[in-house]
């Protein structure tokens, strides 16, 4: 069993560009709004949708993804619901893959065995799960991986060559690097680190290795993308979500909000790993040419920032 | 740690930190090598010589222990039962039992190196007492607190600010312990290379729950030894409050494999366990869930998103309870009971008025749970009260609810 996850690493690998990993939050600031934001994703140039799973004491996330949790709990989000939102999105999107990504408490709730069943019928691909370290792998990441889902760990500047391999044994799909030792939305400090880290972990597994964790700027997709096979953009997509409510509702531009910024980042722009520029755009697989033109356009203007030349 | 049988209750946790199908290691990859350095200090402490002659010295200057056993006389014919004693962990050094704890970590936080500690706090017992020995150890220390808590314990706010600490007030959720967790957490995978998490309870992803459990120990073998003088055999029921449960862990584990001795653990009934989201009995009326790095009982709703909870007591006011205690639910070893508000703020009155005693309200639990207990046992019959913390704190809530104060 393969999910669409490798094949669309693949893809990006022959275009020679970084994946762009979008994360949004399931039901985030309503459900109907939330699912026209997923659908509209692929096109504003996400590679791989991460689909956040709302929880009421996310201990990872920083304000950005907290606020966009309550948001959707308020208004009445659940797992149930979010698995629903994948199978609405699989009828028009069979090729991009969605990882869901949360924290274990509802899943555990919801019953293990149940929610992999669930999971595999709606479409998702994978499931990055914070508080699982590999030392909890019988709870959840062992009969996931057995239902041909992919479980993608995550590794941190704290995660030592020693422990590397026990934290790689089980992963799939991807690696997650989380960029700093923080939460989400914080600032990373060194981005040469970051660098070496990919490096030193691409040295242990085959596996793509995405960056996560304080990507806010286009600079900051082009430099991690320079050695990550993904770059992750999350909270900034939160915060913009959140920035374009009024009285904590949508409004006709919070859509655009989210894509329009996914559109504006590298991947998005057409980007193609900065020392390619000029190039001829790049063919990824399974993207429409919709989406394609529509990057072309933005394709010089964001990777003419001296800041993100290598 | 003493040796036991195949069958003792007191083996746990496993080398997974299990207590049955309770507790873990469920925490972000960030803070898992740390957990790893911190249990295999934590293994190298505990047999080293040393390190125990320090806690014990501690204990006895620092601390002021043991802590006495107290005959509470009026109490007692007031009830006209079981004779009731008070351990009088009230009067450590900072008013609560908390300090236990904070002495054998601060110490184990020095020899990892690390050189800055944060701690989270709901009635601030644990605040103070990790403020105190960072002052005491001279080590930077920031305090969360619930904002909510911030109010209701102004006092012990400002001894923590006295004492050198950062406090810093949660606004998120309702403002109460869960929260104060919540950002310590946060902090805590943020500084991770620098900083030692003090936690107050015996809760949180594995060690925490044994090492707390262990440090609180001293309580119930106090207790063991005082009561065999007093009365030359043991008591027939030990009685503590539960919150996150590190009183009543180590109140009790002493005694776990004694089944003579009866272990009752109250907990915080609110305004009554049958008002949805208006108590924190987590055993009474949660269900097994996963929070704050380890598997317990927890308040939650169908969804697995936890509740807030309400009580009246800030250290209670907690949706979650230590794994020891999930287990020796589920084995009937210990028997939980809720308390309300009510009950409580009743319990710690009369306690002030016969004993002249100010309880904490979190004890105050534990005392209805002794009002109640006490008249349906024999005369000849012994119960302990883990007298957990002082109600200095408490005045000021307690005097508005009773309409002392505008």
């Amino acid at each position: 069993m393969t999910t669409r996850i490798p094949a669309r690493f693949a893809a990006c690998a022959a275009a020679n560009r970084p994946a762009l990993v979008t994360f949004v939050m399931a039901g985030d600031p309503d459900l109907a709004t939330a699912q026209a934001i997923l659908a509209a994703l692929p096109a504003a140039g996400a590679d791989i949708i991460e689909l956040g799973m709302p929880f009421s004491d996310p201990m990872a996330d920083g304000p950005g993804i907290q606020l966009a949790g309550q948001r959707a709990l308020a208004a009445g989000q659940t797992l149930k619901k979010t698995l629903a939102m994948v199978a609405e999105f699989r009828k028009g999107d069979d090729a991009t893959p969605i990882v869901l990504m949360g924290y274990y408490n509802p899943i555990y709730i919801f019953g293990v065995e149940a929610f992999i069943a669930a999971a595999r019928q709606a479409g998702v691909d994978g499931l990055i799960v914070v508080d699982l370290p590999p030392e909890e792998d019988e709870e959840l990441c062992i009969p996931a991986l057995a239902a041909g889902l992919n479980f993608i760990r995550l590794t941190t500047p704290t995660t030592d060559d020693r422990r590397l391999p026990a934290v790689l044994k089980n992963t799939s799909g991807f690696v997650y690097y989380v960029s700093m030792t923080g939460i989400t939305g914080a600032t990373i400090k060194s981005h040469a680190a970051v660098g070496e880290a990919v490096k030193r972990i691409k040295s242990h597994t085959d596996l793509p290795v995405a960056v996560g964790f304080g990507i806010k700027t286009a600079e900051d997709a082009a430099l991690i993308g320079r050695d990550a096979d993904g770059v992750v953009v999350g909270t900034a997509l939160c915060n913009a979500l959140g920035d374009s409510l009024v009285d904590g509702k949508p409004t006709p531009g919070t859509v655009s909000a989210v894509t329009g910024l996914v559109a504006s980042s590298p991947r998005g722009s057409g980007g193609q790993r900065p020392e390619l520029r000029g190039a001829s755009l790049p063919l990824a697989g399974g993207l429409s040419h919709r989406a394609l033109s529509a990057r072309g356009h933005r394709c010089h203007m964001r990777w003419a920032n001296p800041a993100a030349r290598p | 740690m003493t040796a036991t049988g195949a069958n003792s209750l007191r083996n746990g946790p496993d080398d997974h930190g299990r207590f049955g199908l309770y507790g873990g290691r469920f925490v972000a990859e960030t803070l898992m090598p740390l957990i790893l350095d911190l249990e295999a200090a934590y293994r190298k402490a505990q047999v080293d010589p040393e390190f125990q002659a320090e806690l014990r010295d501690l204990g006895e200057h620092y601390t002021g222990r043991p802590s006495p056993l107290y005959f509470a006389e009026r109490l007692t014919r007031h009830l006209g039962g079981a004779k009731v004693y008070f351990k009088r962990e009230e009067l450590n050094h900072t008013g609560s039992h908390k300090l236990n704890n904070c002495v054998g970590q601060i110490l184990l936080a020095q020899r990892m190196g690390k050189t800055r500690i944060i701690a989270e706090t709901g009635a601030g017992q644990h605040g103070v007492a990790t403020a105190t020995v960072c002052a005491r150890f001279g080590l930077p220390c920031t305090v969360f607190m619930g904002a909510t808590d911030v109010k209701r314990q102004w006092p012990n706010v400002l001894r923590m600010k006295m004492l050198g600490a950062e406090v810093r007030p949660v606004t998120a959720g309702a403002g109460t312990l869960k929260d104060a967790m919540n950002e310590a957490l946060r902090d805590w995978v943020t500084n991770v290379e620098t900083t030692y998490y003090l936690i107050g309870t015996a809760a949180g992803p594995h060690p925490y729950p044994e090492m707390v459990r262990n440090f609180q120990s001293v309580i119930g073998e106090e207790i063991k030894l005082q009561h065999q003088q007093a009365e030359g055999r043991l008591p027939d029921a030990v009685v503590a409050c539960v919150g996150g449960g590190s009183n009543a862990i180590g109140a009790f584990h002493a005694f776990l494999d004694d089944p003579s001795v009866k272990l009752y653990g109250a907990e915080a009934g609110g305004h009554g366990i049958e008002v949805e989201n208006g108590h924190a009995a987590s055993m009474t009326g949660g269900r097994p869930g996963v929070l704050h790095g380890n598997r317990t009982y927890l308040l939650q709703d169908a969804d697995g998103q936890i509740l807030e909870g309400h009580s009246i007591s800030a250290g209670l006011d907690y949706p979650g309870v230590g794994p020891e205690h999930s287990f020796l639910h589920d084995t009937r070893r210990v028997t939980y009971v809720p308390i309300t508000d009510n009950e409580a703020l009743e319990a710690f009155q009369l306690c002030t008025r016969l004993e002249g005693i100010i309880p904490a309200l979190e004890s105050a639990h534990a005392i209805a749970e002794v009002l109640k207990l006490a008249p349906t046992m024999g005369k000849d019959e012994t119960i302990v009260l883990c007298l957990s913390g002082r109600g200095d704190k408490d005045v000021e809530s307690v005097g508005r609810y009773l309409g002392l104060i505008e």
